[in-house]
């Protein structure tokens, strides 16, 4: 067994435990907690694929925003921190029933798709950061999607602000 | 390849073949070299935090105007260890209702963030953990580990006060990262390349020359991450006792302790590579390796040395004046060096290097200008106002 699928096993039987105890904790904040934890499992099978840029923007933004973001919504919102109360809903039978068949259809997929059981070619880690940057700002590439989204992020920060500044003159008042 | 000229690689090369000797595949034998490196690597800096503590004590200790540790040991050498020693058999408390692994996990945490960093760091050209070709975002990545782990400190210890210190700190951290990031970008833009040596080895006149704004803008974000005087509301004594480490005491108080000190160190490592040559001087890095690790030791003590000058001249920073002065006046500046920085490097690159760092470091002084006499400005109408609604206020009430 080589290296890389060893590291690529414990990492994903890290991923799924966690995964598992973000909805069976009753704890909110360990809930947030243990995204964190998935989150690192995804960040290390990034760097399994040598997509360094990826892994550590996953680490900056979804570990050192997002998740933040999420202990401090819990914290500020709810009064109690445990959650109580059922743990399943009615629709449970039928969500166990729809992920199952979508995780065995992707199974299958896989399976069969021409890339399965072949190792990750080697890569060279200037070349990609280089060839993702220039790809995300040429104009035969990624430009457009680029500068899309960027707008659209321009859009959701002016909202953010508009919301709040409304708020605040209507308490002045 | 000698010994002499290169030691660390050599020793790494000869236990490498000992593995292999004793049986181990290639790929394995490999692993554990890299893995007793990270061990040699952390213990090295452990040690090196030890006296870090020392000099932290001894500096203030000049700034106030006194001694400092004197007694044990000469010049007081060996007050660190006695400092260990009573952290380590005082009673380790955890309060009542607190969360009991999160609680212990957090000053682990917060000091493994501040280890992490020595991975990146390039202590000479062939002395350095890993040559990462993102490392200016492995940089923001692992401050981000820090205040995770003072929010999860803050929320275990079941105390109000340390909530309230976590809260300012990600107050203080989110909003200090985009200055930050933006300063991270200068180097970045300037060497062409995000990895640390290569900033190094291109860096043939200091970046403090070319961007001195940049340096500043990234010395006041890295003080406000760091969570130092005058950016210490996450601690604030005086406001909230202790913050966000309220109820640790021991040798858990001691990792927080020591992590703060080694993250101002390794701070002030990083200002030497990005800013100030990293391991080069003249040429001299070029004798021996280990005379290059020596120069950026010098450098990074002068960069932390300046840190603890700041931190115990000027006074703590109120909450919303700090808020605003990132929003208002560090964010908005650090785009426009950005924009100023690449539009100037782009034009000057074809021409003789002293009228490149002559022009670079002009655009710089004329924005710096620039955004003064805004401030400036501004705040002359912001008096003007509120002068005019006073005099209207002193006029009604005479009548």
């Amino acid at each position: 067994m080589d290296a890389s699928q060893i590291i690529f096993g414990l990492t994903a039987l890290l991923i799924i435990f966690s995964a598992l105890r973000v909805v069976t904790t009753r704890n909110m904040v360990h809930a947030a907690l243990w995204l964190i934890v998935t989150l690192f499992g995804v960040t290390v099978l990034y760097a399994l694929l040598q997509a360094n840029f990826l892994a550590v923007v996953q680490v900056v933004v979804y570990v050192g925003a997002i998740a933040i973001l999420f202990i401090f919504a819990i914290m500020l919102t709810r009064r109690e921190i445990r959650d109580s109360g059922p743990q399943l809903n009615r629709g449970w039978l039928l969500a166990a029933f729809i992920s199952l068949a979508v995780f065995g259809s992707l199974l299958a997929l896989l399976y069969n798709a021409p890339v399965a059981g072949r190792l990750a070619g080697s890569l060279t880690g200037e070349d990609t950061l280089m060839a993702l940057g220039q790809a995300l700002v040429s104009p035969d590439a990624y430009v457009l999607p680029f500068e899309v989204a960027s707008v659209l992020l321009l859009a959701a920060l002016i909202g953010a602000v508009y919301v709040a500044l409304n708020k605040k003159q209507e308490s002045d008042q | 390849m000698n010994f002499w000229k290169d030691p660390i690689n050599v020793a790494a090369d000869w236990l490498k073949n000992v593995f292999t000797g004793w049986g181990l595949t290639d790929p394995y034998a490999t692993a554990l070299v890299y893995l007793l490196g990270a061990f040699t690597m952390v213990a090295l800096v452990m040690l090196l935090d030890v006296f870090l503590v020392w000099i932290e004590r001894k500096v203030v200790a000049r700034f106030q105007d006194r001694v400092g540790p004197n007694r044990v040991g000469p010049f007081g050498l060996i007050q660190p260890f006695a400092d260990i020693i009573k952290l380590l058999i005082k009673e380790d408390i955890t309060p009542a209702g607190a969360d009991k692994v999160v609680y212990n996990l957090a000053p682990v945490l917060s000091l493994a963030s501040v280890l992490l960093l020595w991975a990146i760091l390039p202590l000479s050209a062939l002395v350095y953990g890993v040559d990462l070709n993102v490392a200016v975002l492995y940089l923001v990545a692992a401050g981000a580990l820090g205040t995770l782990a003072v929010i999860m400190a803050g929320w275990s210890s079941n105390n109000k006060y340390a909530l309230l210190g976590a809260f300012r700190t990600v107050a203080q951290m989110i909003s200090f990262e985009i200055p930050m990031v933006v300063a991270l970008l200068i180097p970045t833009i300037l060497s062409g390349s995000m990895s640390l040596k290569t900033v190094v080895e291109r860096q043939d006149i200091w970046y403090v020359i070319l961007a001195p704004l940049g340096f500043i803008i990234f010395l006041i974000s890295a003080i406000a991450e760091l969570g130092r005087a005058p950016f210490d509301l996450n601690e604030a004594e005086s406001e909230i006792v202790a913050g966000f480490h309220i109820e640790y005491s021991g040798m858990k108080f001691g990792l927080f302790y020591a992590g703060e000190l080694l993250h101002a160190f390794t701070f002030g490592g990083f200002m030497a590579v990005l800013f100030f040559g990293g391991y080069r001087f003249f040429g001299l890095e070029q004798i021996h390796p280990l005379v290059a690790v020596f120069i950026l030791m010098i450098k990074a003590l002068l960069g932390y040395w300046v840190i603890m000058w700041i931190k115990y001249t000027v006074p703590r920073i109120r909450i919303d004046h700090m808020l605003a002065f990132n929003w208002k006046f560090l964010t908005p500046m650090a785009f426009a060096l950005l924009v100023v920085t690449a539009v100037m490097h782009k034009l000057l690159s074809g021409t003789q290097p002293w009228v490149y760092a002559l022009g670079m470091f002009l655009s710089n002084v004329v924005l710096l200008l620039a955004a003064l006499e805004i401030l400036r400005t501004s705040a002359r109408n912001q008096r003007r106002q509120e002068e005019a609604a006073l005099s209207a206020i002193a006029q009604t009430s005479s009548h």
